[in-house]
């Protein structure tokens, strides 16, 4: 790392919160998708917004890329450190500053939890709404860069549903305010907070955050369904779309999923489906009651061989504990795997299904599928053995099948963990080149020294960005002009 | 994670096994109270295991990442928080082991830690060592670090020795019989806890037979990788303990879940079949009598308030939360407060006081302010550590509270 870079860095920080030994770097090489690790060349820890806008300005003025980490729970690589770069470490700045039940506003610092938001103001009957499954370790300044969903995010949206405003500090060292508390104050004019929301930390770190909450549901009711065919549980969640039931989340696992998820919590799920289906209605207690009665019929119809509703919180929390821990429970099952994160469009899931499995046929290998169905999105986790030779690239080939089925089909090759490390190279399957060129564009607007998560999210090398300068491909063609 | 471990010490595969199991997905960041204190991922579960990998891998220094492991608690609330079922204990105390034997101490640290294995474990040693420390203290301020702390942890005086029966009949109809290890520290420190506990059994129709010449369990050595003392201790006990017994019950929290790892301990030993059956008849004292069914307390003439402070080694090493506050919840006129995050170490654990003494302070301090915010007249616990460590801070908040191990508000209960 640059000398005079490293001595201006320790004008910011005391001793004990700029870790520079290899050993305090190396537990920070790598987030939640271990297939990659870089060691940072320093790892920063502030505990004030004034440190974090010192440190980006400085890394601006002498062009030294930055990471900002919450948790390091990406499973898409987005918070892996750049080489010889600077890590931001933001799990220190993990206060909830205001709390205004009157408006139903949260202001939060970018490393609080996501679930000691909900904690903090169930008091008023409360709650956060997007739940991603690492809820309880997840900071709100990466479900900000991620535009991180959950399993109800069905019936609520996504993060960016419910980020009203937020002060940021831009990689290029400027500080603003974008949206306001009003969910009404930002009608006029581009919406600004919904272009930093999933811009994977390519345009700088939020500082603070005004999030929506939203009145806590008077009831929940939960039904699991068990099939004996993947498509049936598919098919299901059609049918309970048709029925115009809206729930809160509709959810599938089949049978390695279940199975996992079964050792690591011991939730009741049973152990003989092919594909369990949870579905949740939530709510104003009297329309839950009454909705509960028309997804029942449903759900009987439905071709389920069993059918249970959970019959107490305890038991309500542990299916969800199981469900939320599914990814990581597959890790009882095989040393190695790849987490992946597809979208379909839900009418074409069971379509989606049959072809996942033929691809499994195809590779010989074993896939555990866990999707937030009611909404396509699709997460395959494929089983492999690293230590056989060629296994992981089998995997990746495998993987890569199914992203373009979900394009193919008319989905995206993410639905909430983000393009990272892991998909850059998919996202010109995704955008034309002229949406890859308006992207860049505006980014180097932002952050002309592409110093703000350099090498995340476009295709190709360390600072992608700079291969695509100069004339777009279809400008050199005479499609299009600047003129 | 994939690893390229090339240690070919004997625990080198269950080493390997838990880290690869590891997805380092962060779940145990939340449950872990070092990281909730320090903020840094090398005092994270997912942090230590990866720099155990690092060494393992001999990427880094044993002698780097050191100070990181010794952090570490031991309080195994990242196992329970872990989806994919890493063995982290297994990890740590293999690892700990592996690098003591390794280990280059500076010569306090080295004594100070050779005076924990050789008092700590016997009771009548720890008794003269205590009277050591009374003239210790007086020199304390001449002392080294490692030293003082140990000082600091020692109560003013002894209780006087208070012998235990070597059997308590049962009381009215008999249910069964149990054997009481007592062996431990505890009961030099605190002998009415084993008292209260063989009292409380006989009331519920066990007969209680407390052997002579036990000796430590070997848990706290195992705690702080001293295995081959730990093994040679723990043997001791197999032959003392009657065969015609339902269990063995044992009263301090560690005891009983570094007992469960005695097939760890003594894997590849002659004994290791003695050593597991002996594991596997170990129970802790609310456990099995919740298992048991608690014969009605007459309970309290006025209600008491009473926190539940959960010990790691109950809650998390072996899943006991709710059989404690079963057996409390049956007594009349004993109203339970819950401690918020009660899952949070109290800076006990073991050895760690005398280790950590700064972060034993802050998780102490901590846990105390959560006690005192849930309003109880009364704290309970199933475990010495956390009792002293208890008693320790409220004396420093001057908060008069009583803290008794479960078994002595059980005896109460009965009494009353």
């Amino acid at each position: 790392m640059n000398r005079s870079f490293f001595e201006a860095l320790q004008k910011i920080y005391p001793d004990n919160r700029l870790l520079t030994r290899d050993v305090e770097l190396l537990p920070y090489e790598s987030d939640a998708l271990t297939a990659f690790q870089t060691k940072p060349g320093a790892v920063a820890l502030p505990v004030s917004e004034d440190e974090i806008i010192d440190t980006v300005r400085l890394c601006h003025r002498m062009k030294v890329p930055f990471v900002a980490r919450g948790s390091g729970t990406s499973l898409s690589g987005g918070s892996l450190p750049i080489a010889d770069g600077l890590m931001i470490g933001l799990n220190r700045l993990n206060h909830i500053k205001k709390i205004d039940p009157e408006q139903r506003i949260a202001v939060v610092e970018p490393g609080v939890v996501n679930l000691h938001i909900t904690e903090a103001v169930r008091q008023y009957g409360l709650y956060y709404a997007p739940d991603p499954s690492s809820q309880s370790v997840c900071t709100i300044g990466g479900n900000i860069a991620f535009n991180s969903g959950g399993a109800h995010c069905l019936k609520y949206g996504m993060t960016s549903n419910h980020v009203l405003g937020m002060k940021v500090v831009l990689a290029d060292g400027t500080v603003t305010q974008f949206g306001s508390e009003s969910i009404e104050g930002v009608g006029i004019g581009p919406d600004l907070v919904g272009l930093f929301v999933g811009s994977e930390g390519l345009f700088g770190i939020a500082l603070e955050i005004t999030l929506r909450l939203m009145p806590a549901p008077q009831l929940y009711r939960t039904v699991m369904a068990a099939y004996d065919n993947l498509g049936r549980a598919g098919d299901t969640v059609s049918m309970v779309v048709a029925s115009g039931l809206l729930p809160g989340a509709m959810e599938i696992m089949d049978r390695l999923a279940i199975k996992a998820a079964e050792a690591s919590v011991g939730a009741g799920y049973p152990l003989d489906a092919e594909a369990l289906l949870i579905v949740e209605l939530e709510g104003e207690a009297l329309q839950v009651e009454a909705e509960f009665a028309e997804l029942r019929g449903v759900i009987e119809e439905s071709g389920a061989f069993e059918i249970h509703e959970a019959n107490s919180e305890d038991e309500r929390a542990r299916i969800w504990k199981g469900r939320k821990g599914a990814f990581s429970a597959v890790g009882r099952l095989s040393p190695d795997y790849i987490v992946q994160d597809g979208v379909v469009p839900r009418s074409r899931l069971g379509e989606a299904l049959v072809k996942i499995g033929e691809f499994k046929a195809k590779y010989q290998l074993d896939v555990a599928n866990v999707f937030h169905a009611g909404d396509g999105n699709l997460h395959p986790l494929i089983l492999y053995n690293g230590r056989e030779p060629g296994a992981l690239e089998k995997a990746e080939a495998l993987a890569g099948e199914i992203l373009a089925m979900c394009v193919d089909l008319g989905g995206s090759i993410t639905g909430e963990h983000g393009i990272g490390m892991e998909k850059r190279e998919y996202l010109p399957t995704m955008f034309s080149p002229v949406e890859l060129e308006i992207m860049q564009d505006l980014r180097r607007a932002i952050d002309p020294e592409e110093i703000a998560n350099r090498g995340k999210m476009f295709p190709g090398g360390e600072a992608p960005a700079l291969q695509m300068h100069g004339m777009h491909p279809l400008e050199r063609q005479g499609v299009i002009s600047r003129e | 994670m994939r690893h390229q471990i090339k240690s070919d010490d004997a625990r080198a595969p269950e080493m390997a096994e838990a880290i690869e199991k590891c997805v380092h997905c962060g779940f145990c960041l939340a449950a872990c109270p070092t990281y909730k204190l320090l903020g840094e991922e090398m005092d994270s579960p997912r942090g230590r295991i990866y720099l155990m990998k690092g060494v393992l891998e001999e990427r880094i220094e044993a002698e780097e990442a050191q100070p990181f492991i010794d952090r570490c608690l031991g309080c195994m609330a990242c196992v329970p928080a872990c989806p994919s079922g890493v063995a982290y204990g297994d990890l740590l105390v293999s690892y700990r082991t592996l690098q003591e034997q390794s280990r280059h101490r500076p010569l306090v640290d080295g004594v100070a830690r050779r005076l924990i294995i050789e008092t700590l474990p016997y009771p009548q040693r720890f008794r003269l060592a205590m009277k050591g420390g009374k003239i210790g203290r007086m020199l304390q301020p001449f002392l080294p670090e490692a030293f003082a702390s140990m000082l600091n942890m020692l109560p003013d005086k002894l209780p006087p020795p208070a012998p235990l029966p070597p059997m308590l009949p049962a009381h009215g109809e008999r249910r069964g019989a149990v054997a009481l290890l007592s062996g431990c520290v505890q009961q030099a420190l605190a002998p009415q806890i084993n008292q209260a506990a063989a009292e409380v059994l006989s009331a519920n129709g066990l007969d209680v037979h407390i052997p002579a010449g036990q000796t430590c369990c070997g848990s706290i050595l195992l705690h702080i990788g001293a295995e081959a003392e730990a093994r040679q201790i723990a043997r001791r006990n197999f032959p003392l303990l009657p065969d015609d017994i339902d269990a063995i019950i044992t009263t301090a929290a560690g005891c009983g879940s570094g007992i469960k790892d005695y097939p760890l301990l003594f894997k590849g030993q002659t004994d290791l079949h003695t050593a597991s059956a002996f594991s596997g008849k170990v129970m802790d004292f609310s456990a099995y009598l919740a298992q048991l069914g608690l014969r009605a307390p007459k309970g309290f003439a006025v209600e008491r308030a009473v926190a539940y402070q959960d010990a790691c080694h109950l809650l998390h090493a072996q899943g006991l939360q709710n059989e404690p506050r079963d057996l409390l919840n049956q007594v009349p006129n004993l109203r339970l407060v819950d401690i918020p995050d009660a899952g949070m170490c109290c800076g006990s654990a073991g050895t760690y006081n005398l280790d950590q003494p700064a972060i034993a302070e802050a998780l102490g301090k901590q846990k105390v302010n959560a006690i005192l915010a849930a309003g109880p007249d009364t704290v309970v616990s199933g475990n010495i550590g956390c009792i002293t460590q208890l008693r320790k801070h409220l004396d420093l908040q001057r908060k008069n509270l009583p803290v008794l191990h479960i078994a002595e508000l059980l005896r109460a209960a009965y009494q009353d």
